[in-house]
């Protein structure tokens, strides 16, 4: 479905992503696992189309599209929770959500709204509060409850579980694992490596702009190397 | 006391066009963090386009639609010639380049059209009407009430429709916006165009009372520009609270004071903002975006 090859990107004269290569399969839930600065964040946003990149392909669907706006990757079915959350906060949660549907027009956004709602039916509740007032979970409830109104077929999730409850961790990643079960695939960034690869099919490790480990997510939850790493055991 | 309410209404009269030039910042200020100084030029558009084209023959609203169309195009074209290819570049650069097209329009207009003041007839009769002692001309009454609507319709458009959420929230949040599918270029090009429709009908409503030339732009947009700094950039509330309040200083100061000193409260509002109140009347704090 996504495959990445050769991706660079740089911040000015500091490349944050020196050649990276991933592939993400129809129906996977793959994790990127990596410490802070390793250039998880940089990638994810190249993917989406906000952060320029210097060279490399990337592949959606058979298609490259590393030259489309990122209006248009939205269009296409590529949707991003950002790292941070980023809701629109003087606006209220049902607008946060509507914009979510902004590609698809107003007239297919209740029916997603709905599925929103049933999702996590404490947005329903505060439908028309703005998004600003809302708990550091609820607004991450937000971010991919707009995420999910543009219908993606890949959602690109940047940490959710940051500034989290360990309640409110275990909670959001439920439906990210039960997202799947609706057709979805999955890209998910995190510092939490163990909760991320608990859930994955596969894993992918960045180290300081490039993949240092690749598999299968329980292959790499057992990789002695790893676990010293990034599980802390 | 009829003496203070005279000064009132022309202030109120005076406040409204810095009320409609502060929106027009605040609309492109939201977009893009860039604060607009052709927004003045839109100002002298409405006026000079429907006082050549009603002087060719042209019906009044016909002139005034003309002019419309003419100072949308013009904001369009700034968008689109002078900040898009700009784009990435830091705001001050593109303050400059507004301050650059500025000079431009003006130049144009001054190539198209004469350096002498015109008017146009007022749009129902020029006879003063009695209030309480004071006397309101019946075109002050058309720029109010004109104002009043442009408020409400930028408000309806705002708060009602998706595409005026996708403008609010492109304010609030760029990156978010871009990511949930909102062509921010757009929304950037739509500002100007909407900001050159306002700046137009300001200069069309105020035209019979204050009469214009292809210089009057640079003055107006400095004073929208403080009355959007008193307000609190960004605000669009702000923006219409600071231009009445700066309409009625300068119509106090000018009655009270001197009218030579008129033109310097809007420097004296800038200053005593930048020292006093940051923030302006209605702004956030600075907050640290994480």
């Amino acid at each position: 479905m996504l495959r990445v090859e050769g991706l660079r990107s740089a911040y000015g004269r500091i490349e944050a992503i020196k050649g990276v290569g991933l592939e993400v399969r129809a129906g996977e839930i793959v994790a990127l696992i990596g410490a802070n600065g390793a250039g998880k964040t940089t990638l994810l946003r190249a993917i989406s189309g906000v952060q320029p990149i210097t060279a490399g392909t990337i592949l959606f669907e058979g298609e490259r599209i590393e030259t489309l706006p990122p209006h248009a990757r939205v269009a296409r079915g590529i949707a991003q929770v950002p790292e941070g959350r980023q809701v629109f906060g003087p606006l209220t949660v049902e607008d946060n959500l509507l914009l979510g549907a902004f590609r698809r027009g107003a007239e297919h956004a209740a029916e997603g709204l709905d599925q929103v709602y049933a999702l996590f039916p404490v947005l329903a509740e505060k439908r028309r509060l703005p998004a600003a007032g809302l708990s550091g979970g609820q607004q991450q409830m937000l971010a991919i409850g707009r995420a999910l109104m543009s219908r993606p077929s890949l959602l690109l999730l940047d940490e959710p579980s940051m500034g989290l409850a360990p309640l409110l961790v275990d909670q959001i990643l439920e439906v990210v694992a039960g997202l799947r079960a609706r057709g979805l695939t999955v890209l998910l960034v995190e510092q939490n490596a163990a909760a991320a690869l608990a859930i994955a099919d596969r894993g992918y490790v960045l180290e300081t702009g490039r993949v240092t480990h690749e598999g299968e997510a329980r292959a790499l939850l057992r990789d002695p190397r790893l676990r010293e790493a990034y599980l802390g055991v | 006391m009829d003496q203070l309410l005279q000064f009132v209404f022309s202030g109120l009269t005076v406040g409204a066009v810095y009320a409609l030039v502060a929106l027009g910042f605040t609309l492109i200020y939201n977009a893009s963090d860039v604060i607009n100084f052709a927004q003045g030029e839109f100002v002298m558009l409405g006026g000079m386009v429907t006082v050549f084209a009603h002087a060719a023959g042209v019906p009044l609203p016909l002139a005034a639609l003309l002019a419309i169309v003419v100072a949308v195009a013009t904001g369009l074209a700034v968008h689109r010639f002078a900040i898009e290819p700009a784009r990435g570049a830091n705001a001050v650069t593109l303050i400059i380049i507004t301050i650059g097209a500025s000079i431009l329009i003006r130049g144009l207009a001054q190539i198209m059209f004469d350096k002498q003041f015109h008017r146009f007839p007022a749009f129902s009769g020029e006879d003063p009407i009695a209030v309480l002692g004071a006397s309101i001309l019946p075109q002050s009454l058309w720029v109010l009430g004109g104002a009043a609507v442009i408020v409400a319709a930028l408000w309806l458009f705002m708060e009602r429709t998706l595409l005026g959420k996708a403008v609010r929230a492109t304010a609030a949040n760029r990156l978010a916006a871009r990511l949930v599918g909102i062509d921010t270029t757009l929304v950037l090009a739509l500002a100007f165009g909407v900001s050159g429709a306002i700046g137009a009908l300001a200069g069309i409503l105020v035209t019979p009372i204050t009469l214009t030339s292809v210089t009057v732009g640079t003055l107006l947009a400095l004073k929208g520009f403080a009355a959007a700094m008193l307000g609190g950039i960004g605000n669009p509330v702000g923006a219409v609270a600071g231009g009445l309040v700066l309409g009625l200083l300068e119509a106090l100061a000018a009655g009270f004071l001197s009218s030579t000193y008129k033109d310097a409260v809007a420097f004296v509002v800038i200053i005593a903002v930048l020292f006093v109140l940051p923030q302006g009347l209605f702004g956030k704090r600075a907050v640290e975006r994480v």
